[in-house]
């Protein structure tokens, strides 16, 4: 297969798209290393991909924790290696009107959904220029593009990504290194089923192909972007909505 | 054991990928061997794993050439 001998690390593996992301580079023959939060998460990403027959485990990281970074990374290369792959999944929303957004809300966004890209990418970078090939693939959001009401904090934090990333493949690309994001619209996870139905209903109508995506119809594209038939593919952002937003 | 000489000139030609005879002591990175901006990164930080030290970004910028970093490496390790 082809990321057969590759170690993948996907951020905020435990449910929804991470872990479509995670499953997906297994079957395509990476060892995943999945991160999540608590040592249950953790607990419940080795189980899975067990189940699933898939070589890798769950590791404890909190991406808005320098030190927590640090010490998830150090223990993912003593175990298996420098990862040559890196999916920054990790996300979190805190939506809010503007004037009634506070500042926690803001810097928790920002922190878990922006910084935290810049410091796993610096942290896997050696390894990748010494292998001379790497690749980060970065989740976005449609909203990076569109704007959304009531989430300031989470456009900010994903338009930030996406320059980000531009600014990785320009400065990796020479040594085989590739830096992409790929954009989801409206995924049936758990962070689209907080909208009550009104919303959904509302989000539906702007849908051309009519229905919610699936996590894995994101996985897939992830997947692509980590392949070595992907290597001349770099700051580009793929967007996967069903048509709700054509940039 | 190799000197200090010898390791420096391996690592730089690994990482720039010249050949050993192309390497003099006089030789700059940047104009004689062809580094680019990210190539003298990775060399600082192949210096820095092989002689397990820490170069500051300042004292980084002023390794120009072979001997400086030899100097550097003889003078902090």
């Amino acid at each position: 297969m082809s990321l057969e001998g590759k170690v993948a690390l996907v951020t905020g593996a435990s449910r929804g798209i991470g872990k479509a992301i995670a499953h997906e580079l297994g079957r395509q023959g990476a060892e995943v290393v999945g991160t999540a939060t608590s040592e249950g998460g953790a607990e419940a990403i080795t189980a899975g991909l067990k189940e699933a027959g898939i070589k890798g485990y769950g590791i404890v990281m909190n991406v808005a924790e320098p030190d927590s970074i640090e010490a998830g990374l150090k223990q993912l290369i003593e175990q298996s290696g420098a990862p040559l792959i890196l999916v920054n999944n990790a996300g979190i929303t805190r939506d809010n009107l503007l004037m009634r957004l506070k500042d926690a809300d803001w810097t928790d966004v920002l922190e878990t959904n922006l910084s935290s890209v810049y410091r796993t990418s610096k942290a896997v970078l050696r390894g990748m220029a010494k292998a001379r090939w790497g690749r980060i693939i970065n989740i976005s959001s449609v909203v990076a593009g569109m704007g959304n009401a009531g989430q300031g904090n989470y456009c900010a934090a994903k338009a930030g990504v996406e320059g980000f990333t531009r600014s990785l493949a320009k400065e990796m690309s020479n040594r085989g290194i590739t830096a992409n994001c790929v954009a989801p619209g409206f995924i049936d996870t758990d962070m689209t089923k907080k909208l009550d139905e009104k919303q959904r209903d509302a989000m539906l109508v702007n849908i051309p192909t009519g229905r919610l995506g699936e996590p894995e119809e994101v996985a897939s594209v992830v997947a692509f972007l980590a392949s070595d038939g992907a290597g001349y593919v770099t700051g580009e952002t793929i967007h996967v909505n069903g048509g709700m937003y054509m940039g | 054991m190799s000197t200090v000489e010898e390791r420096v000139k391996k690592i730089v030609c690994e990482q720039l990928g010249v050949k050993e005879a192309e390497v003099q002591n006089t030789s700059s990175f940047v104009e004689d061997l062809g580094a680019d901006s990210l190539d003298t990164v990775e060399l600082v930080m192949a210096l820095e794993e092989e002689f397990e030290t820490e170069i500051p970004d300042e004292e980084a910028e002023k390794l120009g050439t072979v001997q400086d970093a030899i100097d550097y490496i003889v003078s902090h390790t």
